[in-house]
């Protein structure tokens, strides 16, 4: 199993200090996280994609190259790459040229993206996100995997004898996931083209992830990419932990309470309760952690959201030091012990390279 | 008899209140009316001044909190609602607004619903036309053609059996009758496909 860490990249005040950083510092400061995330021994980095403020990540690939050149194990993905107003033949480009710059340790994660006056920007309508998302990801699937390409949908301009460059690592496209909150069109998609889905568990109760997830399951066994406990399923989370669970919730709540997107609502405690949320000591962290097998299955994917809200950096960074340290250990053992044999785990570029010259080496 | 399920929304804020007054009337009405057609009305009172945190929460978040999705998911599953507000500001208290605007959009398509609504004076009593009325009609909902209003003066009548009266026994019966006419409601899971994936590849 794959544990790791997503940003939204967000640039918030911390509302402890009344001090915000400047997007150069975020951004730095990214990087630093990433590396860090290395350091202490987690597996997968994953950015997200805004074009407004106040958020910095407009350019993912640019970050996770950069990232990419100062790493050697960490797994680059996304969180989410925006398959509506993105051109699929861009996205074909740069995961492309990503995959060889940092050899093969890239996937991504699609999303639609929900800043409604985002879409226009990009001449694009957010009332069709879900016939955008089907049909760029159908032209995107068939790029990386046609040499010579010829297209037309509706979205944009057709597409006569155009072959995306380079071609992916190996020719072979890296991994993609679904990431959805509620469409269950998308846990479609997923299914029909057996790539992963990933839940964003974060701002939604237990109950709607399991039924997304369920979905998911049984229509990725319908299209017959294998049995519904093997198809590749990634959750997203929430931590924030001290030794001491007082401590823990003592520091964090002033950030939960000003965070920008569920701030000035629900009590921490109420929160804590109907999500995924965990704020406390590390073992709270591994006990709720574990418990989300309960409800979706053997999953592939464990992307924990650290530094938001305006947490400094420091912060963060003893984020990561427990999460390696004292979580992920446990979690790793914990998870591979429950773990059937017939359960695979999530595709990297190495496994799907291994796989493919397996195949090629069974005399016909 | 037939088994029906009808929802009584109350915006009340005080305790007693008139408009939780107004809400037992209507509903005690509309179980005689229905009971008279051979329906048995199964009443659940939701009071809004319960779920006040909650709404507001959704509004943020995004998501309701459990006591709300139990009151979202019984008003999505009733075969008839009776609402009814306070005038505050000469409309329908924000509470009461806030509740249908954290509520699906498509949960009241087609159902019967009972408008009413207690201020303190009759001047106020034309809010169900240009206020509540509108917004049910945006929501699709199935309008009984009669609305209650009550006012300060209703309550200290010197007969229980005074225009009130008439006027609640009269969209009771109308309610019922809507009820009566009417299959159980259907409950659609936000979850289910409505398409697999060939078919939203082609019909783009």
């Amino acid at each position: 199993m794959q544990f790791g860490i997503f940003s939204v990249s967000d640039i918030t005040t911390d509302p402890t200090t009344g001090r915000t950083p400047s997007e150069a510092e975020r951004i730095k400061d990214i990087v630093t996280i990433a590396k860090h995330a290395e350091e202490v021994g987690l597996d997968v980095f994953a950015l997200g994609e805004h074009h407004n403020e106040p958020f910095f990540s407009s350019s993912p690939t640019t970050t996770l190259a950069y990232i990419a050149a100062q790493t050697s194990t960490l797994q680059l993905s996304t969180a989410t790459t925006l398959i509506t107003t993105n051109d699929p033949v861009k996205i074909a480009e740069d995961f492309a040229m990503l995959q060889h710059l940092a050899d093969g340790r890239v996937d991504l994660m699609l999303g639609r993206g929900n800043t409604g006056p985002v879409y226009p920007w990009f001449g694009k309508d957010i009332r069709a996100g879900i016939p955008l998302a089907i049909e760029n990801y159908s032209l995107l699937h068939k790029l990386w995997r046609e040499h010579v390409v010829d297209w037309q949908g509706k979205f944009r301009t057709p597409l006569q004898g155009f072959t995306s460059t380079p071609r992916p690592l190996d020719e072979i496209p890296p991994f993609v996931w679904h990431g959805s909150i509620r469409s269950p069109e998308i846990a479609e998609q997923a299914a029909y083209y057996g790539d992963g889905f990933f839940a964003n568990h974060i701002f939604w109760p237990a109950s709607h992830t399991q039924r997304m997830v369920g979905l998911y399951r049984q229509r990725f066994e319908h299209y017959g990419h294998g049995s519904a406990d093997q198809a590749i399923v990634g959750l997203g989370g929430q931590v924030f932990m001290r030794k001491n669970s007082q401590d823990a919730v003592k520091e964090f709540r002033p950030y939960f309470d000003n965070a920008p997107v569920y701030g000035h609502g629900p009590s921490l405690e109420d929160f804590t309760r109907e999500t995924p949320l965990t704020v406390g000591s590390p073992q709270q962290v591994i006990d709720k952690t574990l418990g989300f097998r309960e409800y979706v299955g053997d999953y592939q994917r464990q992307l924990f959201l650290l530094d938001h809200a305006g947490l400094p950096l420091k912060t963060v960074l003893e984020q990561l030091d427990l999460l390696g340290e004292e979580v992920v250990p446990v979690l790793r053992k914990e998870f591979a012990s429950l773990k059937p044999a017939h359960v695979p785990d999530a595709p990297t570029h190495a496994s799907l390279l291994a796989a493919r010259d397996a195949k090629e080496e069974v005399p016909a | 008899m037939k088994q029906r399920k009808l929802v009584v929304i109350s915006a009340g804020l005080s305790q007693p209140s008139s408009t939780r007054l107004l809400a037992d009337q209507l509903s005690a009405a509309a179980g005689g009316a229905a009971a008279r057609l051979g329906v048995h009305l199964d009443v659940q009172f939701i009071e809004l001044r319960d779920l006040a945190h909650e709404i507001t929460d959704n509004m943020l978040t995004g998501f309701p909190g459990t006591a709300l999705k139990q009151a979202q998911e019984a008003v999505t599953a009733a075969d008839a609602l009776i609402t009814v507000t306070p005038v505050f500001s000469a409309s329908y208290s924000g509470l009461f607004k806030s509740f249908f605007d954290v509520l699906d959009k498509d949960a009241l398509i087609d159902k019967p619903v009972l408008l009413a609504a207690t201020a303190g004076t009759a001047r106020h009593s034309l809010v169900l036309e240009h206020a509540l009325r509108p917004l049910f009609s945006y929501l699709r909902a199935a309008i009984i053609p009669t609305s209650v209003f009550a006012a300060s003066d209703d309550w200290g009548a010197n007969s229980v059996e005074g225009p009130l009266r008439a006027r609640i026994d009269r969209a009771a019966a109308e309610l019922a009758r809507e009820v009566e006419r009417r299959e159980a409601a259907v409950v659609t899971d936000p979850f289910a496909l409505t398409a697999n994936f060939e078919d939203m590849l082609k019909n783009l």
